[in-house]
């Protein structure tokens, strides 16, 4: 059965005010049309999770979406700080949010279990650390199997939405994704509503002739986007490559509150939806992202009948 | 002995470069790490193998990464895995000798803050915090820092641990290894058995009072500090003309 639609129709269909909401993507996938589509919605009070909050996150709390925060890295990757984050943490602009911290291992843990109903999980790091000081859900437990061991848990994280990309997907949503997949597939499998976006929608049989690179099944799937795009300035392997004077842009664009809001009033509330946005970039600043082709050697699956 | 001036930055990525062995697996970062991997590489190190928090295994650029995460990574790395396998399949089963960090602050004891200046629920500065630093201070078998030397990144204690040192009763927690070198501006630091910092070498042209005075603690020397051996010409050479071509990490700023 088909679960494709329109970003704003899956967004609007799968986010409530007031949700937990993660963003998967390592540097890779990172879905900012739909993280733009949550702004131009005006959804409030959400609980923003990801490992790396990125421009993504800086948008949406600049926007007032936020009021809470889940991460384990809150940077500008390979530029600095994330501005808008940082007026929120240490000046409540332009709303408080409170943060729920961990590292990059005990978050990935946190969905590890959330994505296999797993009562906790144990790590080996964290203790030594003024982590736990801060934060109640890293506790020590004693090693059942070795009682002088102290270890680190950290219990399952179940976010209501998960919003995931991937290279391509059937109508169904089970989807191809290759190059860096961080986060992606756990966060799917955690969530209670997952919407996919990919660059391409393609029929059933092309996923279906390499079914080792369906990192996600259509099951975990509720709403499928075709998004060309959608990950910029982040980037899509093989499609497009990362934006970094994007990147080195922003840090001066979020300088203060004002400058992000005149950002946000010229890409994300002025432009209907991420096709106006991908025009307004223009073709030169697209080319200059097209990789040259590399592609894999085709594999044989064998047909057994 | 170069005839070329080197920067502070280039020193640096040389000093840093000499700590890998040919044999390594090292958990690299960006910038002024991921040139002393890739100088390394290129001189006395090969077979290096370098291995990023995003998940690619023995990655070979072909051009400088701006992000952990950057594609040039992924393009014909030996492997990819999701971040849970690379830091549990990877880092956490002890397959990484080497890991770099940086941080705002670090003690004498090898306590790394990249969390917060100040007060954890009211601070003055909020930085991005740990990412994956923790578990590289605690799971790679030889951790190596790299800092600009200065007093304000030289607490005696740090405001907050986001990667522990030699905390008492590190080895009891189960954690692996611990910090090997502290490289600076002006010195070369090591650790001693009780885990507390001595200067090993001092830079060309660098006295004991300048590092005291960049120190926010009394410093102890090594009985035979010498002279931080100094860059040479092919490994400038490489910095300037294959590495960091457009001088984004070793251009100005020195």
């Amino acid at each position: 059965m088909t679960k494709v639609t329109d970003l704003a129709n899956a967004i609007s269909g799968a986010v409530d005010d007031g949700d937990s909401v993660y963003l998967g993507g390592f540097t890779h996938l990172i879905p900012f049309a739909a993280g733009h589509e949550i702004i131009r919605q005006e959804y409030e009070d959400l609980h923003l999770m990801r490992a790396t909050p990125d421009l993504v996150f800086d948008q949406m709390i600049a926007a007032g979406c936020a009021s809470a925060v889940t991460f384990s890295w809150a940077g500008n990757p390979g530029v600095g700080s994330l501005r808008a984050f940082r007026r929120a943490v240490e000046d409540g602009v332009p709303n408080e949010i409170t943060i729920d911290e961990y590292s990059h291992f005990g978050l990935v843990s946190r969905l590890f279990a959330g994505a296999r109903d797993m009562p906790f999980v144990p790590l080996r790091s964290l203790v030594g650390s003024s982590l736990p000081e801060h934060n109640d859900s890293i506790r020590t437990v004693k090693n059942p199997f070795a009682p002088d061991e102290q270890v680190c848990v950290v219990p399952p994280l179940n976010p209501d939405v998960s919003i995931v990309r991937g290279q391509r997907a059937s109508p169904e949503g089970d989807a191809h994704l290759w190059g860096i997949t961080g986060d992606v597939v756990d966060a799917a499998f955690a969530a209670d509503t997952v919407v996919l976006c990919v660059e391409e929608i393609v029929d059933t049989e092309t996923l279906r002739s390499d079914p080792n690179r369906t990192e996600i099944p259509g099951t975990v799937v509720d709403y499928v986007v075709e998004a060309p795009y959608g990950s910029h300035p982040s980037y899509t392997q093989g499609y497009y490559g990362r934006d970094n004077a994007a990147y080195l842009e922003w840090d001066e664009m979020s300088k203060t509150h004002e400058s992000t809001q005149e950002w946000l009033d010229e890409w994300v509330y002025g432009v209907e939806d991420r096709r106006e946005y991908v025009e307004k970039l223009g073709a030169e600043r697209l080319l200059d992202l097209e990789p040259t082709h590399d592609y894999a050697e085709p594999i044989d699956m064998g047909r057994y009948a | 002995m170069s005839d070329l001036d080197y920067t502070d930055t280039e020193l640096m990525i040389t000093r840093a470069a000499l700590e890998l062995r040919n044999d390594d697996t090292v958990l690299v970062g960006v910038g002024v790490p991921n040139l002393a991997c890739n100088l390394a590489k290129r001189t006395h190190a090969p077979d290096l193998q370098m291995i990023y928090e995003s998940g690619t295994v023995d990655s070979n650029p072909d051009a400088l990464p701006l992000s952990i995460g950057d594609p040039v990574l992924a393009t014909g790395a030996r492997s990819i895995v999701p971040m849970y396998e690379g830091f549990s399949r990877y880092l956490q089963s002890g397959r990484i000798d080497v890991g770099f960090l940086g941080g705002a602050q670090i003690d004498k004891r090898g306590n790394i803050n990249s969390t917060v200046i100040g007060d954890y629920d009211d601070p003055k500065v909020r930085l991005p915090g740990s990412g994956g630093a923790c578990e590289i201070s605690s799971n790679a078998h030889r951790t190596l820092i790299i800092t600009p030397h200065q007093k304000r990144r030289f607490p005696e204690e740090v405001d907050f641990i986001t990667s522990p040192g030699y905390v008492e009763g590190r080895e009891e927690m189960g954690l692996r290894g611990g910090p090997e070198a502290v490289i600076t501006d002006k010195a070369v630091m090591k650790f001693d058995d009780n885990g507390e910092m001595y200067v090993d070498t001092l830079h060309v042209g660098v006295t004991r009072d300048e590092v005291q005075e960049a120190t926010g603690w009394e410093v102890q020397f090594a009985d035979d500090v010498t002279e931080t051996p100094t860059p040479d010409d092919e490994e400038i050479r490489l910095i300037r003309e294959k590495l960091d071509p457009d001088g984004i990490y070793t251009g100005g700023g020195d």
